[in-house]
């Protein structure tokens, strides 16, 4: 990605990705994907266009949630699963700020489940980032609400009997505009994904994942392994045939059964064309989450699922106070007094 | 043998109409209200809705009550017993008897009381209690409203139903007339309020005079009774309710200092009112967010105030429970917020449309970790405004979370209210970052002044970047820090920052009667009225008594050790188990007599007496 710098500091000169970063020790493990995020996150903003401190990173708590202490603007490492509920009102009382909520599976979809789908549905102009490492890391190693079934974990020693939530389509369910997945071993489309979503006018949901190399290595090598990954990730493009494995295998709707094909047979024109704005064909591409036995596996997709245009609650609840504010009828005076006065002399 | 008194004078009258929650119970008082407070008089009111929303029609569960106590005299609370009682139907009658005084009046709506209507209201054998002479203590007057309105009206084309639903204003007519007030302001009202439907303003009208006039005419009516002006301060007035003085206090806090105002809160009675009135206020710039639940209002507050706004929430103690862990966020964070609990019965869902004192514990230690907190409590319905305000100006100017309680009693309650000219409002004034809050050109957002308050630097400002968070803070750069002296020191400077606001606080009043009094009655919230008015009366028979009432609950005020002292004893009246009571006793290590009710009623006056004399008593055989 060419990145094309438009923010200037203080001095006239240009800002760059290290003038996003703090004096503050960053604390992850060595080798955490975290640090990808983070690098990948401080170079796309100088090109936003953003004055610094008109940004404000608001996270919950784990891992991901470090992530404000690391941004030089403005932030708020807050409580677990809140972020997206202090992000909403932050957003509500200041639609003129650039507004990014880093987060995890936990914080997310676990404890801040309720805030997250509330955040999407009404379409807050933000930002979130979930950091999806399929683990809780902080608390040193129990499954997540994204752990695979069965997983062997400090807090399921015999496997995890909890089905998992398949972000993608929680995201849709809960009527988000942007929904979109991403990993931290793809800079480049991390970089693109991000782009996108702080470009979408309304909320954008990005399910990242995120290699926990302590507590949950390798949980994504199928689709980061130089040997795997070309068979198991299918990276969206709109107006593009879904195609994958090095443009050898596409995929092609058979009603609404989504079936691989070999291009060798097949030409990349009969396959599925990509186009976010359909919902019907996001949901079932979110679908490609879960292994058809008969079929074999599907490829994991990665990009935009889906996006659409709807007003954000803030620009309806400005658009609502301007409204009011046109009429007059601001007097404090008149407020204190009521309608019925009476004067006793 | 009854006296026959025409125009008898009284200084107060207690009167209760209840009724079917459609019988527009609430109309009616609020009618009744607003004309004697036109007059005059000075009063207090409160209604009693059921806890269903639409109970079934005609039971006990169903009972709708509006209660009002109007006088020639200063008046403190709604009253402990009626003299006046108004029943629809016998549901009403059943539910209400109790606490009609002895030879107080009955004016029952004799159709209200057929055999269905007293089956509904499980009457015994459908025995109807008003001519089984079970009643012989009272006077009794039963008319059947719903004939007469449907005499009156049958030539008006409305629809029997329509009909039916005027029958308030019959009964509204004829309390006018008992109550020798004019029907004029309720006649001007309905012509505004029907402006487009003659038909029902000139039915409505109608049954009005019909009700006026039947007490003019009817010979069965002995008594009828004048209640004169009340001595009140001169200037204008309004009738306000808690609810209502909480959200305009919260509209004047911000837009007389220019601040944002942004009310998040998650429906729950009985604070849903202050949700209400606020969403009405868009003018204003008020915004108002209606959030998924309890904590993702008070941290979508949170936000709003890191952003620059005055940011508050409100609830009542289930939802403030679940606010908990972000109060104490706040408390980390150091950014202004208000937290208004609007008190009900608990534990749990307890008794949501009843009242109680009980949440003042949980407010002021009710989170992990050592997280002071300060806490205001308002005193009446017209206190909830300069209590709310108060906390806007502390919360702004000491970069604080504060709390405010309220309850169900006082928010729901109304009364008279001077209400201040904008230009009597106090300033409030954040303290925003300077020079002298870098270092080395790095700015310091928990650099603090002599008050221990830190900078408020808003997102958008260049050069205040800054990062907040939950995790502890080193002194100074705000940084995350483990350290452990810090820690402590941390601790200490964020108490010391609340126990600080008690010097811009105002030295605590007596209320009524003397410093060095044998007994002080020790007060907060809303007990006010009761105990003023008990205070008053026993001052006035000799009794060497006195009042205090707290709005500053944390910090206390800072005479109030001394003031305690110069009293033989103190008496804490709360609707709880003792909680001030604890407070007191651990704070100035003297003790306190402490006098509990949670039934989910206030005090009564005449309780708040006898809790009074009997230690009258004990100190005079004691002594």
């Amino acid at each position: 990605m060419s990145v094309q710098v438009l923010n200037t500091g203080g001095n006239g000169n240009p800002l760059t990705a290290k003038d996003y970063a703090t004096d503050q020790d960053v604390r992850w493990c060595p080798g955490c994907g975290d640090y990808s995020i983070l690098k990948q996150v401080q170079t796309v903003l100088p090109t936003l266009g953003i004055p610094r401190e008109k940004t404000v990173f608001i996270s919950g708590i784990g891992c991901a949630s470090r992530y404000p202490y690391y941004m030089n603007t403005y932030g708020m490492h807050s409580i677990h699963g809140r972020a997206t509920a202090i992000a909403s009102g932050l957003k509500a009382a200041r639609p003129d700020l650039d507004v990014w909520i880093i987060t995890g599976d936990g914080d997310a979809l676990s404890i801040g489940g309720n805030h997250f789908i509330h955040l999407l549905r009404r379409n807050f102009n933000v930002n979130v980032l979930l950091f999806n490492n399929e683990i809780y890391g902080l608390t040193k190693g129990q499954y997540s609400p994204t752990s695979p079934k069965g997983k062997v974990t400090k807090s399921t020693p015999y496997g995890s009997v909890d089905h998992p939530f398949n972000p993608i389509a929680l995201a849709l369910g809960a009527e988000g505009t942007f929904v979109a997945r991403s990993m931290d071993r793809d800079p480049k489309h991390l970089r693109d994904i991000l782009l996108a979503a702080h470009q979408h006018k309304g909320a954008s949901f990005i399910d990242i994942y995120q290699n926990c190399n302590v507590f949950n290595d390798g949980a994504f090598d199928l689709f980061t392994n130089k040997a795997s990954k070309d068979e198991h990730t299918l990276f969206l493009e709109e107006g593009k045939p879904l195609t994958f494995a090095k443009e050898t295998k596409g995929i092609k709707l058979d009603g609404f059964k989504p079936i691989v094909v070999s291009l060798e047979e097949n030409s990349a024109d009969e396959c599925w064309i990509h186009n976010p704005q359909d919902k019907i064909k996001a949901s079932i591409l979110s679908s490609f989450f879960e292994y058809d036995m008969n079929q074999g596996p599907l490829p994991r997709p990665f990009g935009v699922f889906y996006q659409s245009e709807r007003p954000t609650y803030e620009d309806l609840l400005t658009e609502q106070i301007e409204e009011h504010k046109k009429k007059g009828n601001s007097d404090l005076d008149k407020l204190l007094s009521g309608e019925n006065v009476w004067e006793i002399k | 043998m009854k006296e026959i008194n025409i125009n008898r004078s009284k200084e107060e009258v207690v009167i209760l109409f209840a009724g079917d929650s459609g019988d527009g119970i609430q109309f009616t008082g609020g009618q009744f209200t607003e004309t004697v407070e036109l007059f005059g008089n000075d009063i207090s009111t409160f209604p009693n809705f059921p806890a269903e929303i639409r109970a079934p029609i005609g039971t006990e569960a169903g009972v709708s009550g509006f209660q009002l106590k109007f006088g020639s005299v200063e008046v403190f609370t709604p009253g402990d017993q009626y003299d006046v009682l108004v029943v629809m139907n016998a549901a009403a009658l059943k539910v209400n008897l109790q606490n009609l005084r002895q030879g107080g009046v009955i004016i029952a709506n004799s159709s209200g009381f057929d055999s269905k209507n007293l089956k509904l209201a499980k009457y015994i054998d459908e025995e109807n209690p008003l001519t089984n002479n079970s009643l012989d203590n009272y006077e009794v007057h039963s008319v059947d409203i719903s004939k007469l309105t449907k005499e009156a009206l049958k030539d008006s084309g409305l629809t029997v139903k329509e009909i039916d639903r005027c029958k308030n204003m019959f009964v509204l007519g004829f309390i006018y007339w008992m109550f020798s007030q004019s029907p004029d302001n309720t006649i001007k009202f309905i012509s505004e309020k029907f402006k487009s439907k003659s038909e029902l303003a000139d039915a409505n009208i109608k049954a009005l005079k019909t009700g006026y006039n039947y007490g003019e005419t009817s010979e069965t009516f002995t008594s009828r009774y004048e209640v004169k002006p009340a001595p009140l301060q001169k200037g204008k007035y309004r009738n306000i309710s808690g609810n209502q003085a909480t959200a305009l206090g919260m509209v004047a806090a911000a837009s007389h200092n220019n601040f944002d105002l942004m009310y998040a809160s998650y429906p729950i009675t009985p604070a849903s009112d202050i949700l209400h009135e606020l969403s009405k206020h868009k003018s204003f710039g008020v915004k108002t967010f209606q959030a998924e639940d309890e904590i993702a209002a008070i941290c979508a507050a949170i936000g709003a105030s890191f952003g620059g706004s005055l940011a508050i929430t409100g609830s009542s103690g289930p939802g403030v429970a679940l606010k908990a862990e972000a109060m104490g966020l706040a408390v980390m964070l150091e950014l202004p917020l208000v937290i208004v609990s609007v008190q009900r019965g608990g534990p749990s869902t307890g008794l949501p449309t009843k009242t109680e004192q009980a949440d003042l514990l949980q407010v002021l230690y009710g989170r992990n970790g050592e997280a002071p907190m300060p806490v205001l409590a308002a005193s009446s319905p017209k206190d909830c405004f300069d209590t709310i305000y108060e906390a806007c100006k502390i919360a702004i100017e000491h970069m604080t979370p504060v709390t405010v309680l309220s309850d169900g009693y006082i928010a729901n309650g109304a009364e008279p209210w001077k209400f201040p000219s904008s230009k009597d409002l106090k300033t409030i004034t954040a303290r925003r970052p300077d020079k002298n809050d870098f270092l080395n050109d790095k700015f310091l957002p928990y650099e603090r002044d002599e008050h221990e308050v830190r900078p408020w630097a808003v997102p958008g400002s260049k050069g205040f970047e800054h990062r907040l968070g939950g995790l502890e803070k080193e002194l100074r750069t705000g940084n995350v820090s483990y350290n452990p002296e810090n820690h402590q020191e941390m601790i200490r400077i964020r108490e010391k920052k609340i126990n600080d606001i008690a010097f811009d606080l105002p030295d605590q009043i007596i209320h009524r009667g003397d410093e060095g009094a044998d007994l002080l009655v020790l007060g907060w919230g809303s007990t006010f009225g009761s105990i003023e008015r008990a205070v008053k009366d026993l001052i006035a028979e000799g009794v060497s008594v006195a009042h205090i009432h707290l709005r500053y609950i944390s910090p206390l005020p800072k005479n109030l050790g001394s003031l305690l002292k110069s009293f033989n004893r103190v008496m804490i009246p709360e609707m709880n188990r003792g909680q001030l009571s604890k407070l007191i006793r651990e704070r100035y290590l003297i003790d306190t007599i402490s006098v509990n009710k949670t039934k989910g009623i206030p005090f009564s006056v005449e309780e708040i007496k006898q809790a009074i004399l009997k230690h009258q008593d004990h100190v005079s055989t004691s002594a």
